[in-house]
C-alpha cells in the first residue's frame, strides 16, 4: 500500500508535466488549427537551454528561467506565427509538413550547439533533497514544484480562457477570423498569443521534465516525450482542456505503474521477447486514444484545389522516363566512385520509398510518417527467408509490409488527416523502442546487433558487385514508377484524386472510402517493403537503426520540396535524402526544415512548379516556334531531367 | 419562429410568377405586418450612444477581384453622411464584393475608399477599419456558433470604447430574446436570434458607418422586419448605411438613395423608387444572371 502511494505521487508529478505540455497543443491548436509536431522540440531545446545557464555557466534559476520562459520561448512563439501566418487556411497536410520542418530545424539546431558533448546534467528548479514524509509517502520538493505548476497552469487557462476579452477571441479566431476582423480585434496577433502560450507551456514543460527523466540530458527523448502529451491531447480531442488534464494525469500514472510493477514483478522483462519497455507505454496510450476517437465526418474538400491540376505523363513518357533512369544509372556506375555510388544506390533506395508516398500522400492525400517503418518490415522479412538473396524473399517483404499496412490503415480510415499523421507516427514511434530494438529475440537468432541479408542473383547473374546492384537498384526504381503511374492513370488512380479532393463526394458516388484507403495503404506499403528489402541486400545487413522515425521525416519533407505528385520528385527526392544522410550531419535536419519553410508551400513542389514554368520560358524564348494552344503540363516526363 | 410555406402570404405578380410576402409591396409600407408587442418593462426605443457623428462613404474608381478574375470594373459611389444606400441588382452583380472592399476584407486592385475623407486603406485591415468606425454585417450568420451569446457581445466590445455590462444592456433591450438566452451557445439559437446577435454588434460599436449584407437572408419575414425596425432606427441616429439587399422593396422602404449594379459596374444611381422600378428589370431580365 505504502509502495502504491509512493508510485502514485511520482505518476501524479509525470502526469502534471504532460499536462503542461499537452495543454500547450491545446491552446495551439484550438486557436490556430495547426498541431505543433514542433512542441516536444521546443521542449526540448528549452531545457538544454536552461541546463546550458544554470549548471554550465552558473547563472542564478530564476534569471535562467526569465530568460528561457520570458524570452527565449515568447520569441520562439512568435517566430513561427510568422511562419504560419502564410499558411492560414492551408490544408492540414501543409501546415503539418511545416510543423515537421521546424521540428528537424530544431533538433539540427540543438544537435549543432549541444551535440559534442557527451553528457549534460539537466537544470535543476530546486536543486536540494528536502522532502516531506507524508502517511509515509516521500514528497520531494521537486515532485511538489511541478505539481503546483500544473496546478497553476490549470487555473491561468481556465480563467484566461473562459473569463478575459482575449482569451474568448482565442477560442473564436479559428472558427472565423474574417468575423473577428470585421468585429475589431487582429486575427493575426491573436493567433500569436495562441503560439506564444503553447510555446511557453512546451517551454515550462521541457524544464520541468528533464529532472524526472533522470540521468543526462538527451535530445531525442525530450523530443519525443511530448508523445505522451500527444495521447492525453488526443483524449482531450485537442480542444477540451479539463479532458486533457485529467487524461494526463492518467497517462503519468499508468506509466509509471505498469513500468514500476513491470520491473518489479518481472525482473528478467527487459529480456523478453515481450517485453515492454516504458518508452512505449505512451505510444500505446496514444494508440489506443485515436482508437477510441469517434468517426470523423466526411469532408466535402479535402486540400485546396490547385489551379492547374497535372497532367500524368502516358505509358510512352514513362518507359522512356524509366530506361532513362536507368541509363544514367549506367553512367554513374561507371563515371562515379565508390563513394558516391553508394550514396546513388542508397538514393535509388530511398527514390523507391518516395514513390510509395507519391501514390498514399502525393495522390490520394493521406500523409504517413511510418514509411519506412514499413520498410523495415520489409527488410525484416527479407532477412528472414533463407537470409535474404532469394526473390521469394522479396516476395515475402512486400506481402508482408502490404499487410502491415493495410493492419495500420485498418483502425485510421475513419479519421481526419491529422489524426492518420499522429497514428503513422505512433506506429513508427513504437516500431523504433519496441520492434526494431528488440534484436535479441526478433531480428537475429544469433543474438547479433544486425540481421544479415546476402545479395539477390537472377538467371545466374549475381548482383555482388556493386555496380550490378545499382542496375538492379535503378531498374527496380523504373518499374515501380511505371507501376505508379499506370496506377494514377487507371480507375484506381482517379479514385484515389477523389479520395483526396473530397471524400464526400466520393462516398456520395457509391467509391468505398475506406476499401480505396486499405488498398491504397496496403500497395504503398508494399511498394516501401520492396524498398527496405533491396536496401538489406545492398547494405548486406540491417541494424536497428536503420529505420528510424527520423528518415521517414526526411524522406517525406524531401518529397514534398521536390514535388509530391511527381515520379520524377521521387527519384530527385530519394537522391537528395541520401545526400543528405551521408553528407549533411548535423547541417541536414536544418537545410530539409528551411526546406520545407520555403518550399512547402508550393502546392507541387519545386518539379511540379518549375517544370512548366520552365517550358514555358523556352516557349518564349523561341518565338519561331508556334506556340501550343495551351500551357501543357507534363507532371512526368521530367524523369531524365 | 415559423417558417412561411407558400400560399401563406404569397402572390402572384403581374409576370405570373409567385413572390414571398415581404417582396409584396404593402409589406415593404409597412401596413399589414403586425408589430412585435414591446416586452413590458422594456424601453420601446433604445437609445444608442447619443453623440453620433456620422461619416460619408465614398469609393473612387474601384477595382477589384478573386485572383485573375475581375468583379468589380471601376465603381465610383458617393453615400453622403447620414444617408442610407441601397445597392440593388442581380446575382453575381460584385454587390457583396462591393461592401467587402468598403469594409476593409479586400483590397481593391485599384481606386480608394474614403471614409469622412480619410483613405482607409492606409489604416490597415477591417479591424482597424472597425475600430475606426466601420461596421460590417456580414452575408449569412455573422457571429461565433461556438462561443455563448454573452461570450460574443464580449468579443463585440473590442469595436468601440465600451465595456461588457453595456454592451449586454444594450443589446438585450433591443433584442430581449437573447437576454433569455445569455448563457446559451450561440450555434444553438434559431436563425433569427442568430441574426439578432450578429445584428447587435451595430448597437454596441458605435459605428459611423454601418455596411449590411443581405442580413434578411433565410430569415422569416417577421424577423427580417423587426431587423429593418432597428436600421431604421439607427438610420433616424443618422448612421450611414450601405446596404445590399435581394427584396427591393424592403430596401426601398429605408432607402434614402439607390444604385443598380450590373456586371462590376454601377448602371444608375437615384432615387429609391426610380431604382427600384427599374431594378425589377435588371432582375427580371436575367441580365445578370
Amino acid at each position: 500500500m505504502h509502495e502504491f502511494l509512493q508510485f502514485t505521487v511520482i505518476g501524479i508529478a509525470i502526469g502534471a508535466v504532460y499536462a503542461v505540455a499537452a495543454s500547450g497543443l491545446v491552446v495551439t491548436y484550438s486557436t490556430t488549427g495547426v498541431f505543433n509536431f514542433a512542441h516536444g522540440a521546443v521542449a526540448m531545446v528549452s531545457a538544454f537551454s536552461f541546463s546550458e545557464m544554470t549548471v554550465t555557466h552558473g547563472l542564478p534559476v530564476w534569471l535562467a528561467l526569465v530568460v528561457v520562459i520570458g524570452v527565449e520561448a515568447p520569441i520562439l512563439g512568435v517566430l513561427v506565427q510568422l511562419l504560419m501566418r502564410r499558411l492560414f487556411g492551408a490544408s492540414v497536410e501543409r501546415s503539418l509538413m511545416v510543423t515537421l520542418g521546424l521540428l528537424l530545424i530544431l533538433l539540427g539546431a540543438a544537435d549543432e550547439i549541444w551535440g559534442g558533448q557527451s553528457s549534460r546534467q539537466p537544470g535543476q528548479l530546486y536543486s536540494g533533497a528536502t522532502s516531506y514524509s507524508v502517511l509515509g509517502v516521500h514528497l520531494t520538493v521537486a515532485n511538489l514544484l511541478v505539481m503546483i505548476v500544473a496546478a497553476g497552469v490549470a487555473i491561468f487557462l481556465g480563467f484566461f480562457l473562459k473569463r478575459t476579452r482575449t482569451g474568448v477571441a482565442m477560442r473564436a479566431v479559428v472558427d472565423d477570423p474574417d468575423l473577428l476582423a470585421m468585429a475589431g480585434a487582429s486575427p493575426a496577433r491573436i493567433a500569436t498569443m495562441g503560439w506564444i502560450i503553447g510555446v511557453v507551456l512546451a517551454a515550462v514543460a521541457g524544464i520541468l521534465i528533464a529532472p524526472l527523466q533522470g540521468g543526462n540530458l538527451s535530445q531525442t527523448t525530450l523530443t519525443l516525450f511530448v508523445v505522451n502529451a500527444y495521447a492525453a491531447a488526443v483524449f482531450g480531442r485537442l480542444r477540451n482542456l479539463p479532458v486533457t488534464f485529467v487524461a494526463a494525469l492518467g497517462v503519468g500514472l499508468g506509466e509509471t505503474y505498469i513500468g514500476n510493477y513491470l520491473q518489479q514483478y518481472e525482473p528478467g522483462f527487459t529480456q523478453n521477447w515481450l517485453s515492454v519497455p516504458s518508452q512505449t507505454l505512451p505510444i500505446v496510450f496514444l494508440l489506443i486514444a485515436l482508437l477510441i476517437l469517434p468517426q470523423d465526418r466526411l469532408r466535402a474538400v479535402g486540400r485546396a484545389v490547385t489551379t492547374r491540376i497535372p497532367k500524368v505523363a502516358s505509358l510512352g513518357q514513362s518507359l522512356v522516363g524509366g530506361a532513362a533512369v536507368v541509363a544514367l544509372a549506367l553512367l554513374a556506375s561507371v563515371a562515379l566512385g565508390t563513394d558516391w555510388q553508394g550514396i546513388v544506390r542508397q538514393g535509388l533506395i530511398f527514390g523507391i520509398v518516395a514513390l510509395s508516398l507519391v501514390l498514399l500522400t502525393g495522390y490520394a492525400g493521406q500523409v504517413s510518417l511510418c514509411q519506412v517503418t514499413f520498410a523495415g518490415v520489409g527488410a525484416f522479412a527479407m532477412g528472414k527467408v533463407t537470409g535474404g538473396g532469394s526473390w521469394l524473399g522479396v516476395l515475402a517483404a512486400v506481402g508482408l509490409s502490404a499487410g502491415v499496412g493495410m493492419l495500420v490503415a485498418w483502425p485510421t480510415t475513419r479519421l481526419r488527416g491529422l489524426y492518420l499523421a499522429l497514428f503513422t507516427l505512433a506506429v513508427a514511434a513504437f516500431a523504433d523502442a519496441w520492434f526494431f530494438t528488440n534484436t535479441n529475440y526478433l531480428f537475429d537468432y544469433n543474438h547479433s546487433s544486425s540481421l544479415l541479408i546476402k545479395r539477390l542473383g537472377l538467371f545466374g547473374i549475381s548482383f555482388e558487385g556493386n555496380r550490378a546492384e545499382m542496375i538492379l537498384l535503378a531498374v527496380a526504381f523504373a518499374l515501380a514508377s511505371i507501376l505508379v503511374l499506370a496506377l494514377r492513370r487507371g480507375v484506381f488512380g482517379r479514385r484515389l484524386v477523389g479520395l483526396s479532393d473530397s471524400p464526400a463526394a466520393c462516398a456520395t458516388v457509391g467509391l468505398n472510402v475506406k476499401a480505396t484507403k486499405l488498398a491504397v495503404f496496403g500497395i504503398s506499403a508494399g511498394l516501401a517493403g520492396l524498398a527496405g528489402a533491396l536496401y538489406g541486400t545492398n547494405q548486406g545487413f540491417v541494424g536497428a537503426l536503420d529505420f528510424q522515425f527520423l528518415i521517414s521525416l526526411n524522406v517525406l519533407l524531401m518529397l514534398v520540396i521536390w514535388g509530391a505528385r511527381s515520379t520524377s520528385g521521387a527519384l530527385v527526392a530519394g537522391l537528395c535524402s541520401a545526400v543528405l544522410l551521408q553528407k549533411g550531419g548535423n547541417l541536414s535536419g536544418i537545410i530539409l526544415g528551411v526546406g520545407v519553410l520555403v518550399i512547402g508551400w508550393l502546392p507541387n513542389g519545386i518539379i511540379g512548379t518549375g517544370w512548366p514554368m520552365l517550358r514555358e520560358l523556352v516557349r518564349d524564348r523561341s518565338p519561331g516556334e508556334a506556340p501550343a494552344p495551351e500551357a501543357e503540363l507534363v507532371e512526368d516526363a521530367g524523369h531524365a531531367a | 419562429m415559423s417558417e412561411v410555406s407558400q400560399g401563406e402570404g404569397w402572390w402572384q405578380a403581374s409576370d405570373g410568377k409567385w413572390y414571398a410576402p415581404s417582396l409584396h409591396p404593402d409589406v415593404a409600407s409597412g401596413e399589414p405586418e403586425p408589430e412585435p408587442a414591446p416586452e413590458p418593462g422594456v424601453p420601446a426605443g433604445v437609445v444608442v450612444s447619443p453623440e453620433r457623428n456620422p461619416a460619408s462613404l465614398e469609393l473612387v474608381g474601384i477595382r477589384a477581384g478573386y485572383g485573375r478574375i475581375e468583379v468589380l470594373h471601376g465603381i465610383d459611389l458617393t453615400v453622403p453622411a447620414g444617408s442610407v444606400f441601397a445597392l440593388l441588382g442581380p446575382n453575381g452583380a460584385g454587390k457583396s464584393t462591393l461592401l467587402k472592399v468598403a469594409g476593409g476584407r479586400m483590397r481593391p486592385t485599384a481606386g480608394k475608399v474614403l471614409v469622412a475623407d480619410h483613405e482607409t486603406h492606409r489604416h490597415g485591415g477591417a479591424d482597424a477599419l472597425a475600430r475606426a468606425g466601420v461596421c460590417s454585417i456580414p452575408e449569412g450568420r455573422g457571429i461565433f456558433p461556438n462561443l455563448t451569446v454573452r461570450e460574443n457581445l464580449l468579443i463585440w466590445t473590442y469595436q468601440g470604447k465600451v465595456r461588457l455590462p453595456e454592451v449586454e444592456e444594450r443589446a438585450y433591450a433591443r433584442f430581449p430574446k437573447l437576454g433569455q438566452r445569455r448563457k446559451q451557445v450561440a450555434g444553438t439559437l434559431s436563425g433569427g436570434e442568430q441574426q439578432m446577435l450578429a445584428f447587435a454588434r451595430a448597437l454596441v460599436g458605435n459605428p459611423r458607418v454601418l455596411l449590411l449584407d443581405e442580413i434578411s437572408m433565410g430569415l422569416a419575414p417577421l424577423i427580417v422586419a423587426e431587423l429593418y425596425e432597428v436600421v431604421g432606427q439607427l438610420a433616424a441616429e443618422g448612421i450611414t448605411i450601405l446596404l445590399v439587399e435581394q427584396f427591393i422593396q424592403t430596401a426601398v422602404a429605408v432607402a434614402t438613395r439607390a444604385a443598380i449594379v450590373v456586371h462590376g459596374r454601377v448602371e444608375r444611381e437615384g432615387s429609391p423608387a426610380e431604382i427600384a422600378a427599374e431594378a425589377a428589370e435588371h432582375y427580371l431580365a436575367g441580365s445578370g444572371g
